[in-house]
């Protein structure tokens, strides 16, 4: 079996590198039988990779501990599911899950251009089939996971495996990574269009359209995997924050940031044929900065408390990095002449003025988060000290950028392309610019003196209604002319232009994760040795320790304190933090299951943080606001899900939006 | 090209403002990588700086007093003693034998008062470089089979 895996891999390492010659050599040679073999090879490549993951993960299920894979992150005692989870618990895994996803992504772009595209397809499939070739070297020489124990040359088995972290024992992480991975990959799909078109300098924008989907389920992708970090993170670690600023958040933070300026500016080169050098440099930034993220999780070349060790993987990603970088920066300098703007930009406050602000900001903040989280290796080069910047000081960075990013959110939609006139201003900016002045007056008054608080308040309540506005001028509109009430007219106006309302969804939804993000200024804690019958109050609950019991079962033995509740003095429910010991993973560590109470204003955080003597240690918290976060986060989703829905009424979209398209516009001096 | 001077400004203004946050925080919020024995050599600056000094967890040394956690962290048979008194809970991750840094400032009474710990699962379950497969309490010795 694990010969079998291993073959697999190595074979379609070599069936890659022939992809990538061949393709190349038939487009050359104007081969189309040696192009179309190169295809089917990216096909032939999914199938053994795909053999060799179930190899991988039958050995996962089975508990075939002579893996020194499965040894490592596997135990009998493990759930089942979990089993397959380990299959991205450790390095070689979740390596093999990295290249096993590009070759599908692969696989389904071979398949669904197969009659489209033909003049730079073969350059297409050249990129995606070297990228999978890097990861596969990594899988067959670096990394294998089919690795067995040996003494001295008999394969032998461990009685039972080390078990995959307890940490990582939990729902939302098990499907984090994939996740994550899902993004990180499909960056790859946009890139390579990117880069066939820039070979075979296509005129137009073709590379755009096809990708456009696709970069937006990457981004989807990538999102949900950043969500359901922070919400593990806040569920399972137990201080109850969502977001450290730790190297490996930052990591998937930065395609994030990158990805999302990408989406913005591409509005720009199809609605104006402007920004196609920047569109360019932002799809390989973004791609780049996915491999980079992986490199940053997989190398530890950054301390951090994420559990990846120190290897030598580090060396590859450079070198892969170095020379990718390097011919795309060659590529697109080399093409500049093909990539000319068809329109100038004419005034500050317009559209395309508020897409060039958002796309600095985004860049910006994307580049302050690498340089921090580079900053040790950064200095160590420098003068040889390693120094670390902390989380205040992103904090410091990224609070008025995002504030900056959130008014953009509102204000931008709202310009009109080429200039915005100030009557159109005053009409759209006196209601939600009044009503916020109102609500920080209010907040104010009634006690807030965070000044970042008061301000995202603000800025929520402004672009949460110029949204609303958006929506409701539109449904009135066709409500009057179609005779349906506003519900039914919403969904029609949404289902005509899916792509824009289903973008205000998002902002809707950036929005409800702001407001998460500054309820965090109200945080309340303390930290109580308590004896049964104690209590304690924190804002308005009173708890008392009832009592503490312990149990066990076949993965771990728990430690239950029972805490009774009450809020102004009235009874709320008896909760019950958990502390677990896992048993067989080296060393018995433990971990906490935290209660949370949600609220819609507030969320009641309990820890049972362990036991001193005969007394238990409860660490309390009150989060207002958090669940805003996850409320946003699922906006977004839906948001980009309707966005993904095919507009209804192409042509009238296409009139109403694209005046002046074809129409080189003729620059205006003022 | 009055447009142009306006855009310009603007960019500067926005990307000025970013530097100097970018700046001005850096001072205040920057933390060393030291190694016990190089802070032993650091004489006086020692008590001046914030620091991140990693370990391992000294076996059986971990003590609760009050709100105040110690033990000592042990780096190439160099031992430091620890005090946390941070607000937030230890990692689960930390314990007996685990990697630990702990962020904080030396003190002058010899104990190294941290405010973060963070704790290293790493050589859990993973392999550590060069040796594989990881050195894990659960695998039977080679010599012994």
């Amino acid at each position: 079996m694990e010969n079998i895996g291993a073959l697999a891999v190595l074979l379609a390492f070599c069936v890659a590198i022939y992809s990538v010659i061949g393709s190349i050599t038939g487009k050359l040679r104007r081969n189309p039988f040696l192009i179309v073999s190169a295809e089917r090879a990216v096909y032939g490549v999914w199938f053994l990779i795909t053999l060799s993951a179930a190899v991988l993960v039958s050995a996962l299920l089975t508990g075939d501990f002579r893996f020194v894979y499965v040894a490592e992150v596997s135990n009998r005692a493990m759930p089942t599911i979990y089993k397959f989870t380990a299959w991205w618990g450790g390095q070689g895994g979740s390596l093999l899950l990295w290249s096993w996803l590009l070759s599908t992504y692969a696989a389904v772009v071979v398949f669904t251009n197969r009659r489209k595209h033909r003049d730079f397809m073969p350059y297409v499939v050249a990129v995606l089939s070297t990228v999978q070739t890097f990861f596969l070297i990594l899988n067959t020489f670096v990394v294998s996971p089919f690795e067995m124990l040996a003494v001295d040359k008999a394969i032998t088995a461990v009685p039972d495996g080390n078990g995959l972290n307890p940490l990582l024992q939990y729902p939302a992480m098990a499907i984090h990574p994939p996740m994550l991975y899902l993004g990180y990959v499909g960056f790859a799909v946009p890139f390579a269009f990117a880069v066939g078109s820039l070979i075979t300098r296509q005129p137009g924008d073709d590379w755009i359209h096809t990708t456009r989907r696709w970069t937006m389920v990457t981004w989807l992708f990538q999102s949900c995997g950043i969500v359901l970090g922070a919400a593990w993170a806040y569920h399972v670690l137990g201080w109850g924050g969502y977001w450290n600023w730790d190297a490996v958040e930052n990591a998937s933070l930065l395609p994030w940031l990158g990805g999302t300026a990408f989406l913005h500016s591409v509005m720009m080169q199809e609605k104006k044929g402007m920004m196609k050098v920047w569109n360019m440099v932002l799809v390989s930034a973004t791609f780049f900065l996915c491999i980079f993220g992986t490199f940053l999780t997989r190398s530890g070349v950054v301390s951090s408390v994420h559990a990846f060790a120190r290897s030598q993987i580090g060396t590859y990603f450079v070198t892969f990095l170095a020379i990718g970088i390097a011919g795309t920066i060659y590529l697109i300098l080399d093409r500049l002449s093909y990539l000319k703007s068809e329109a100038q930009l004419e005034s500050v406050i317009s559209r395309e003025s508020s897409f060039m602000f958002n796309n600095l900001v985004l860049l910006a903040s994307c580049f302050a988060v690498l340089w921090g989280t580079l900053f040790p290796v950064i200095s160590e080069a420098v003068s040889k000290e390693k120094i670390s910047l902390d989380a205040a000081w992103f904090n410091q960075l990224m609070i008025p950028i995002g504030l900056f990013l959130l008014v953009l959110t509102g204000v931008g939609p709202l310009f009109a392309w080429r200039r915005t006139s100030a009557e159109s201003l005053r009409r759209n900016f006196t209601v939600p610019g009044i009503s916020s002045l109102v609500l920080v007056g209010a907040l104010a008054a009634a006690g807030v003196r965070n000044f970042y608080a008061l301000i995202s308040f603000g800025f929520c309540l402004f672009v949460a209604i110029t949204i609303v506005m958006e929506f409701f001028r539109g449904a009135r509109q066709i409500a009057a002319k179609n005779q349906m009430n506003l519900a039914h007219a919403v969904v029609e106006l949404t289902h005509r232009n899916t792509r824009r309302y289903g973008g205000y969804l998002v902002h809707m939804g950036i929005v409800f994760m702001f407001i998460g993000f500054t309820g965090a200024a109200f945080n309340k804690s303390r930290v109580d040795e308590m004896k049964p019958g104690d209590s304690v109050t924190l804002g308005s609950y009173r708890l008392t320790l009832k009592d503490t019991h312990e149990g066990e079962n076949d993965n771990y033995m728990w430690q239950k304190a029972a805490i009774e509740v009450s809020k102004n003095g009235e009874f709320l429910k008896v909760m019950e933090p958990e502390s677990r010991l896992y048993k067989i993973s080296s060393g018995r560590q433990p971990t906490h299951e935290v209660a949370v109470r949600t609220r819609l204003n507030e969320d009641l955080y309990l820890n049972f943080a362990g036991v001193n003597g005969d007394r238990a240690v409860i660490q309390s918290y009150v989060f207002p606001l958090v669940t805003w976060i996850w409320i946003g986060a699922l906006t977004l989703i839906f948001g980009t899900l309707v966005a993904l829905v095919p507009s209804k009424v192409k042509r009238e979209y296409a009139r109403t939006q694209v005046v002046g398209f074809t129409r080189k516009h003729v620059p205006v001096e003022k | 090209m009055k447009k142009y001077g306006k855009f310009a400004a603007l960019v500067v203004v926005i990307v000025g403002t970013l530097i100097w946050l970018a700046t001005a925080g850096i001072k205040d919020n920057q933390t060393y990588y030291k190694t016990i024995a190089e802070l032993g050599q650091m004489g006086d600056q020692a008590y001046s700086k914030r620091l991140r000094v990693g370990g391992d967890v000294g076996a059986g040394s971990i003590v609760r007093k009050g709100n105040v956690i110690e033990f000592v962290m042990v780096q190439e048979k160099l031992n430091l003693r620890v005090a946390y008194d941070g607000a937030d809970p230890l990692p689960d991750t930390f314990r007996d034998g685990a990697q630990a840094l702990a962020d904080g400032k030396m003190g002058r009474d010899g104990v190294f008062h941290a405010s973060k710990i963070q704790a290293k699962c790493a050589s859990k379950y993973e392999a550590k470089p060069g040796g594989k497969p990881a050195a894990a309490p659960t695998y039977p010795s080679k010599a012994s089979l």
